[in-house]
């Protein structure tokens, strides 16, 4: 195979339209001490890398990249890891292609 | 905002969505649809391929303006390992009729104009609302919606739920569980475009006609999963998926996936060159039968994705949300034209429908399958791939091997993976599966 870096996900994100809700993030991670095992999976599974660790040793999330999969939701609601939502209505990703 | 009441409410406008909206508007019903992006398809996200019959069903003449993109004459599977490709080509010249049977499509440009059919036959369509409850009365009986607009309630007489794979709504009054991570996919999709030419040429196509290619095997790591390419006019559209406890367990990346496919020599030469203009992401219902939730209750029914409805072993999923849409319509304009109440007793005739169409027929058929895929993962998608390239190139490569060694390894190499009892047992599982 050859042996050219992959193609960044922050720079993929660039090719979407968003409309950002500022100051209305639509996903919160549970404030935490130690991560638990899924919100760390989170940090791989985000298809926008939303999630990352802090110099704290702690996940956040930056929502502004969402592409409003819910893949995080899916792994890390359930357990109360984060609180999940869908942006308010016109907000968030739009798709021209889908 | 909005004080009159309606017969029905309709969450989402993707294909579910839609056909339902569609179909008890064009009956006469006063229907609200409600949208939380800025327009139809705004939120959606789909491989595309759209199949006629079941848009024909909802709308005759549908190819007369429909932003339909290239009509399939051939279709690819192909088993990968790192290097090579065993393909399966179907291509007829039969698929190049007067009414074809399949196209690709893209989906914010299909659900646009899927959206504006809905507003013609007498549909409000309210979109940028997004429905952030479903309002109960003391019975547990929904009544309506509550959105993130001002005011926002709005009562009707049933609603229905076709806010998608990742819906909050069933979930949130308790209707239905949350999807789980071996019950769904995470697939990510890049829009990759090429002049019409580069694409004819490609792939081996003139005028509107086009292609799919499925590919499984070591792109996905030893995880369920699967890749894609359809051809559109002037793009294509590239994917890949797999199921979200994979991910999880195995910490691959999908972006990661998404650059190795790319990457694979039998991939990249079709790709070069081209210009990326959307990134997306989406989850698809892969639990089959056994997923499927409770279909309806007291004033409520539950379309399309929201409803697990997705064939993964043949890769339908918009078109039985199209068709569980229509026919839940059909029910609620049958229980309606009775004068008969909304309840939960009444609105199973959509149940017994649906049970009654393909789509229950299909996803029965095959309620072994994914859990079949997901427990023997490493062996179908890692295992099997590798060991089907090796005989086949050993197979083509002249090397001065007499045919009957070269036989007797290739037969060795499998027994040697996977055993006698593991190849028989394998065999065993699929075809009880498949039956």
């Amino acid at each position: 195979m050859p042996s050219e870096p992959s193609q960044r996900v922050e720079d993929k994100l660039f090719y979407n339209r968003y409309l950002v809700d500022s100051g209305r993030a639509h996903i919160k991670v549970r404030p935490h001490t130690t991560p638990s095992s899924r919100l760390l999976s989170m940090l791989k599974a985000c298809p926008a890398r939303c999630y990352e660790l802090n110099d704290k040793g702690h996940v956040e999330v930056t929502v502004d990249g969402c592409i409003e999969c819910g893949t995080c939701r899916v792994i890390c609601e359930e357990s109360g890891d984060i609180e999940w939502s869908y942006p308010r209505g016109g907000y968030g990703v739009l798709f021209k292609f889908g | 905002m909005i004080q009159e009441r309606f017969d029905a409410i309709v969450v989402g406008a993707g294909m579910g969505g839609n056909a339902a909206a569609l179909t008890m508007a064009e009956r006469g019903l006063k229907v609200l649809q409600l949208e939380r992006g800025e327009y139809s398809g705004s939120k959606n996200v789909q491989g595309a391929i759209l199949y006629a019959d079941m848009l024909e069903k909802l709308i005759p003449n549908f190819r007369e303006d429909a932003p339909l993109e290239r009509h399939l004459v051939e279709q690819r599977f192909w088993i990968l390992d790192e290097r090579s490709h065993t393909g399966i080509h179907y291509r007829s010249d039969d698929f190049n009729e007067e009414k074809p049977n399949r196209y690709t499509i893209i989906r914010a440009q299909f659900d646009k104009w899927l959206s504006q059919k809905v507003r013609d036959a007498g549909a409000t369509v309210l979109c940028e609302t997004t429905v952030t409850e479903l309002l109960q009365d003391s019975h547990g009986r929904v009544v309506g919606v509550r959105t993130d607009r001002d005011g926002g309630e709005i009562h009707a007489d049933v609603v229905v739920l076709a806010e998608g794979v990742n819906g909050v709504l069933g979930t949130g009054a308790g209707l239905r569980g949350r999807p789980k991570p071996d019950k769904v996919a995470l697939a990510v999709k890049e829009m990759h475009f090429l002049s019409r030419e580069t694409i004819d040429a490609r792939f081996n196509l003139k005028g509107d006609e086009g292609l799919v290619i499925e590919a499984v095997g070591t792109i996905s790591r030893g995880m369920t999963g699967m890749g894609f390419i359809y051809s559109n006019k002037e793009c294509i559209s590239l994917g890949i998926g797999c199921l979200v406890a994979d991910f999880q367990r195995t910490g691959e990346t999908p972006y990661g996936l998404l650059e190795g496919f790319k990457r694979h020599p039998s991939v990249a030469p079709l790709i070069e060159g081209s210009e990326v203009k959307e990134y997306s992401a989406h989850l698809i219902p892969e639990g089959g039968y056994r997923a499927i939730p409770q279909l309806c209750g007291e004033g409520w029914v539950v379309v399309g994705d929201a409803a697990q409805l997705n064939n993964a072993i043949h890769r339908e999923g918009s078109n039985l949300a199209m068709t569980s849409g229509r026919i839940a319509a059909e029910a609620i304009c049958l229980i309606r034209s009775r004068k008969d109440p909304m309840t939960a007793k009444n609105l199973s005739l959509y149940k017994k429908m649906l049970t009654d169409s393909f789509v229950i027929k299909d996803l029965k058929k095959y309620k072994d399958m994914p859990a079949l895929m997901h427990t023997h993962s490493q062996n179908f998608f890692l295992t099997y791939p590798q060991l089907f390239s090796k005989a086949m190139q050993d197979y083509v490569r002249v090397d001065g091997t007499p045919k009957l060694e070269k036989e007797k390894l290739m037969l060795s190499s499998f027994i040697k993976a996977r055993s006698w009892s593991g190849l028989f047992s394998d065999a065993l599982r699929i075809a009880r599966a498949w039956r």
